[in-house]
């Protein structure tokens, strides 16, 4: 299953401050473990809300609004985003609080969000309920 | 969180800890089997102390540093009475206690490729090495094995007991292998990982398609194997191939769980993610510079179905010398079965029917319902429709899967209309 931890703003990453040293180590560091360990899938960093716009509609059959950027909720926004790949929503929180801190300075937030994807054959009940049966089957084969 | 959570969480930990757990202790120890009850032992006092003191900060640190400690003692302990223990250990740098919190944030990439060189070892059969796998770098339970099998506990549990007990009394060296094995060694682990994700995207008996489990941990491990070999072409081939026929894991069933087609199935629906992740990996492979492996040659026919949005987009041409390159270095029937329907593609259905029927001449594929299959399809885009059925119906009755048989059966039924 697919986890997407996303990092949220600050004014820092919203004014375009780069990051010390320190920190895009510790993240390197980071990311290069999320490889090892086979989870990573992706991940970017996002350019500040100022080059970005945003499209809203608001009547129903209306036409879209456009606004450009920067927007002013920084708690709201997002400022990067890693993809993982991993067994279950646990590792996935494990991993997540193995992210450092992603702004260095006591002002992060990670919000980890589950992707949704196809039917999970393995977790579904009506599926594992003919798997058993199929086992049933292939052991008394085999006895035979 | 709750005494469950905590203990949730342990296992999980564990679980993402426990190859390198393992590969360290069995460097230690040099017996796969007591390195993996003492990683085993570690979870244990995790459990017992996790609860009361909260997860530490570096829990794979800590596990691994008790665990370590542990497996001292036992040298410490054996050394005494049991002489080749003591020049095991001897043999072996052993970490005073202070050393170990060095020690455990150390590369262990080394290790890791160790152990999947044991777990794959040519001493084991096809069976054990995977179960092994699956257990030992994969962390799967016995019952997680048993289930993606279709096996029981007990028939799984005695063979990674069994496989464990053949490495032992074999001697079989916790080692990357030589120079001049490596290759062979090497192509044993990719045929391992290789067979989990092909049980788990077409499972050959029961009525399942797709058993995403197991394709999921030999993604994993290939994508981590990839990180502990770089400089192996065929190590980035066999993940390209992967990552690309992940892809389609989505769309290769119906609501229904009934197979679709690569050519019937919707594009928009392949997964980009995946498919960008394996035209890297197959760059990856090809810069390397060394003439490109099996699994590499496979991967770039995937990519070319990858790359094209349609059916009739795709480089047909490209495929079938492709094909051609595969039969080259891994000379198969069904490879030439393969080719014979990448030229009927390129070239028109006749010309593939001439190499089809050649082809069934070969006593070996004579059981394959494939073939027959392939020589159903041609037959009825040359509209021979009455031969087609014969053959849908052949190749339906010899295969086991039953979802495929469906198939069968209904396009046997689409030439009688």
């Amino acid at each position: 299953m697919r986890f997407m931890m996303i990092v949220k703003a600050t004014a820092d990453s919203e004014e375009g401050v780069m990051p010390s040293q320190e920190l895009i180590d510790a993240m390197q560091k980071y990311n290069e473990k999320l490889v090892k360990a086979g989870v990573l899938l992706a991940a970017d960093g996002l350019q500040p809300s100022s080059s970005g716009i945003r499209i809203s509609y608001t009547e129903r059959g209306g036409r879209a609004k456009v606004v450009d950027g920067p927007f002013t909720e920084v708690k709201e926004l997002i400022a990067g985003y890693t993809l993982i790949e991993v067994k279950s929503r646990e590792e996935a929180i494990q991993w997540a609080l193995r992210m450092p801190d992603p702004h260095g300075y006591g002002d992060g937030e990670i919000e980890l969000r589950q992707v949704f994807e196809a039917e999970e054959i393995m977790g579904n009940p009506i599926h594992l309920m003919k798997e058993r049966e199929l086992r049933k089957k292939a052991e008394e084969q085999q006895k035979a | 969180m709750t005494v469950i959570d905590v203990n949730r969480a342990i296992e999980e930990i564990w679980r993402m800890e426990s190859a390198k757990l393992i590969a360290s202790l069995t460097h230690l120890l040099r017996d796969v089997g007591i390195a993996e009850d003492i990683a085993h032992d570690a979870l244990i006092i995790a459990l017992e102390k996790w609860p009361n003191i909260g997860i530490p900060d570096n829990p794979g640190a800590w596990l691994m540093t008790v665990a370590k400690r542990r497996a001292i003692d036992l040298i410490r302990r054996t050394k005494k009475r049991d002489q080749k223990y003591t020049e095991l250990a001897r043999g072996t740098d052993l970490y005073t206690e202070e050393d170990v919190d060095l020690v455990v944030n150390e590369e262990i990439g080394d290790e890791l490729l160790r152990l999947i060189f044991m777990t794959c070892h040519p001493v084991l059969s096809q069976d054990a090495r995977v179960a092994l796998t699956l257990r030992l770098l994969c962390g799967l339970t016995t019952d997680e094995i048993a289930r993606s099998f279709l096996l029981s506990e007990s028939t799984v549990a005695q063979r990674i007991v069994r496989a464990k007990r053949t490495l032992r009394s074999e001697n079989v060296p916790f080692e990357v292998p030589a120079k001049e094995d490596r290759k062979e060694r090497l192509s044993t682990v990719l045929e391992v990982i290789y067979l989990m994700f092909n049980e788990g995207y077409a499972a050959t008996s029961g009525d399942h398609w797709v058993r995403p489990l197991l394709c999921q941990e030999a993604l994993r491990l290939g994508r981590v194997l990839a990180e502990i070999a770089q400089s192996e072409s065929e190590v980035h081939g066999l993940v390209a191939l992967m990552e690309i026929q992940s892809s389609r894991l989505k769309t290769r069933v119906n609501a229904k769980g009934e197979p679709i087609l690569l050519m019937d199935q919707n594009r928009a629906q392949w997964d980009r993610l995946l498919i960008r992740r394996g035209l890297a990996a197959l760059e990856r492979s090809e810069r390397i510079g060394v003439p490109l492996g099996q699994y590499a040659i496979q991967a770039k026919i995937s990519a070319c179905h990858a790359e094209a949005h349609s059916v009739e987009e795709t480089n047909w041409v490209k495929i079938a010398a492709l094909y051609e390159a595969l039969y080259r270095i891994s000379p198969s029937p069904i490879v030439e079965l393969n080719h014979a329907v990448a030229i009927s593609m390129a070239f028109g259905p006749s010309l593939g029917l001439q190499l089809v029927d050649e082809l069934s001449r070969e006593s070996s594929l004579q059981e394959y319902h494939l073939l027959y299959s392939v020589r159903g399809d041609l037959l009825f885009k040359l509209g021979r429709f009455e031969d087609a059925r014969i053959e849908f119906k052949r190749a339906a009755s010899m295969t086991k899967n039953e979802k495929e048989k469906s198939l069968l059966m209904n396009r046997a039924k689409e030439c009688e209309s």
